[in-house]
C-alpha cells in the first residue's frame, strides 16, 4: 500500500450566507490552486466531494468548474462525516495505485438536508440532533454526576479558541456563566452547547510519496485509519459511550503503529458540549470518568491540545465540510503553521468525524 | 409506504419479526438481518420501560424499550420528577402524520 500525504488545503469562511453548493466547492478549490506550489490541473486524477447537499453530479461539476479532467470522480455523503469518509475514499484510490493525486472537497448549506435522518422513524417526531443530544446528556448526568457547569466549559473553550480561527463561525467569547444561562433548548440543553449547521467549504490535496514533495517541502502523512457503523438508527445506541468511535480509534492507533499518549493535538466532533466529554475518554485521550476534570484543565491552563479551531461548536459545522476542515487545521498544526492557534512541537495529531449520534465514526491519525 | 408505516398510520405499533429464526426484526424490514429469510408482522406489546428521558418546554420525551429489543422515542404523559429509568410504561397511542408518533402513560397511572 503505498504512502498519502496531505500536500495542499484551503477553506473558506463558515458563515449564515446562503451560497451555491458549486460556489462553496468551488472557493475552497480554488485556494487550494492558488497555495500550492507546482499545482495543474492535469497533475489531479481524482476529484471526490463531500456534501449532504441534494444536488447531483457535484464531482464532475466542481471538476469542470476548475478545468480538471479527473480519472475518477464522484460525490460521497454520510451525514456529518461524509468529509472525512471521502478523504478515505481518496487515500484509498491513492494507496491502492489507482489515482495518484486526489482533490478533496467538501461543502454543505445552511439548512441542508443532513441533519434529519427521515428513514429512522424509531426517533418519532423527536428527529432532529437535539433530541438524541439531550438523552446522552442526561444520561451522562446521571451516570458520571457531570453539571451544567463542566458541560459549559467544554463550549467556553470552544468559543475562545474559535476567536484565533479566521474561518470560524462565531468569534464571540462567552463566559461560562452566558452559557449555562443561554436558552435552554431542553431541560439538559442550552443553545450554547449546540454546533451550528452553517453554510462553509474546505478542501485537501492528498498525493502518495513520489509526488510529495512536489507540492509542499512538509507533507503531512495520514497514518492511521479506523471507520466503524454499528447502525443508523439512533435508538440502538449506548448513551455513555460513543463506541463507534472506541472501535475506530483502536483501529487508527493500531493502523498507525502509536498510541493515545503519543497524541499531541487533536480535532474531535464536539456537535454538543457532552460529545467531547465522551469523545477525550473514547478516543483514549483522558481516562474513563476523567473527561470533564480533562477539559476543565485544558481550558484554565489554555492549552489548545483539543479542538484548536474552536471545534464545531465555535468553527461551525457545515456538515460535508466538517472533517475536511478538521484534517487541514491538523495539518496546519503539524506544519508549524497555525499562527494565533499553533501549540508547540505538534508531531502527531488525531481528527474524529462521527455521524448520527456516534451510530458511526472515523479517527485519522496524521504525522509530519 | 411499508407495512411498518401503513400500520402505524392507522394505530398499530407492529415489528418485523424473522419467519425462520423468529427473531425480532427492528428497525422494522422487508427480510431478516440475520439470516435474510422472510419477515412476518405482529403487533408490539404495549408495556415498555423507560431507558431515558428529558423535557422540551412543558413535554417529557423518552427512549421506551419493548420487548427488550425495540426501542423508540416519543411523549410522556408525566412530571418529569415523577419518572426514572427503569420505569415501566404503555403504549397509549401511536400515529403517522407525516412524522411518526409515540405516547406513553406511566402504568400505574391512567
Amino acid at each position: 500500500m503505498k504512502k498519502v500525504a496531505v500536500v495542499g488545503y484551503g477553506n473558506t469562511k463558515f458563515t449564515k450566507n446562503e451560497l451555491p453548493i458549486e460556489s462553496l466547492l468551488l472557493e475552497s478549490t480554488k485556494q487550494v490552486f492558488d497555495t500550492t506550489k507546482n499545482l495543474s490541473q492535469d497533475l489531479i486524477d481524482g476529484v471526490i466531494v463531500s456534501t449532504n447537499d441534494n444536488s447531483k453530479y457535484l464531482g464532475a461539476i466542481l471538476s469542470e468548474l476548475s478545468g480538471i479532467k479527473p480519472k475518477i470522480s464522484h460525490t460521497v455523503e454520510h451525514l456529518c462525516s461524509s468529509g472525512s469518509s471521502a478523504v478515505i475514499s481518496g487515500f484509498s484510490y491513492i494507496a491502492s495505485g489507482l489515482a495518484d493525486t486526489v482533490l478533496v472537497t467538501g461543502a454543505d448549506k445552511i439548512g441542508n438536508p443532513g441533519q434529519i435522518l427521515e428513514w429512522d422513524k424509531s426517533r418519532g417526531e423527536y428527529d432532529r440532533p437535539i433530541y438524541w443530544a439531550s438523552m446522552f446528556t442526561k444520561a451522562h448526568k446521571r451516570q458520571f454526576s457531570t453539571t451544567d457547569e463542566e458541560l459549559a466549559i467544554v463550549s467556553a473553550k470552544n468559543h475562545k479558541q474559535a476567536m484565533d480561527n479566521p474561518n470560524a463561525y462565531s468569534h464571540k467569547p462567552y463566559t461560562i456563566s452566558e452559557i449555562m444561562n443561554s436558552k435552554n433548548v431542553t431541560d439538559d440543553l442550552r443553545i450554547l452547547d449546540c454546533s451550528y449547521s452553517c453554510s462553509g467549504s474546505s478542501s485537501i490535496l492528498l498525493t502518495s510519496e513520489e509526488n510529495a514533495k512536489k507540492f509542499t517541502d512538509e507533507p503531512i502523512w495520514i497514518s492511521g485509519i479506523g471507520q466503524k457503523t454499528n447502525s443508523a438508527s439512533f435508538t440502538k445506541n449506548e448513551l455513555t459511550t460513543l463506541s463507534s468511535t472506541v472501535t475506530a480509534a483502536n483501529d487508527a492507533y493500531k493502523m498507525a503503529k502509536t498510541n493515545p499518549q503519543e497524541i499531541d493535538i487533536a480535532e474531535i466532533h464536539d456537535a454538543f458540549s457532552v460529545c467531547e466529554l465522551m469523545a477525550v475518554e473514547d478516543l483514549s485521550l483522558a481516562k474513563k470518568n476523567t473527561g470533564a476534570s480533562y477539559v476543565r484543565n485544558l481550558f484554565n491552563t489554555e492549552n489548545r491540545k483539543i479542538n484548536p479551531r474552536g471545534g464545531l461548536i465555535g468553527a461551525g459545522h457545515p456538515l460535508g465540510a466538517t472533517g475536511i476542515a478538521q484534517i487541514v487545521e491538523i495539518t496546519q498544526q503539524l506544519q508549524n503553521n497555525a499562527e494565533k492557534r499553533q501549540i508547540s512541537n505538534a508531531k502527531k495529531g488525531l481528527m474524529h468525524n462521527m455521524s448520527a449520534a456516534a451510530t458511526s465514526s472515523t479517527v485519522l491519525v496524521l504525522e509530519s | 409506504m411499508n407495512k411498518f408505516e401503513t400500520e402505524l398510520k392507522a394505530g398499530n405499533f407492529v415489528t418485523s419479526e424473522c419467519s425462520y429464526c423468529k427473531k425480532i426484526v427492528w428497525p422494522p424490514s422487508d427480510y431478516c438481518d440475520n439470516c435474510f429469510k422472510h419477515v412476518n408482522w405482529r403487533k408490539v406489546s404495549t408495556d415498555g420501560t423507560i431507558i431515558e428521558l428529558s423535557k422540551e418546554e412543558d413535554d417529557v420525551f423518552c427512549i421506551t424499550e419493548f420487548e427488550n429489543k425495540i426501542r423508540v422515542m416519543g411523549k410522556l404523559n408525566a412530571r418529569i420528577d415523577m419518572v426514572k429509568p427503569g420505569q415501566t410504561v404503555k403504549l397509549s397511542k401511536c400515529s403517522l402524520d407525516g412524522k411518526s408518533n409515540f405516547f406513553f402513560n406511566l402504568e400505574n397511572s391512567q
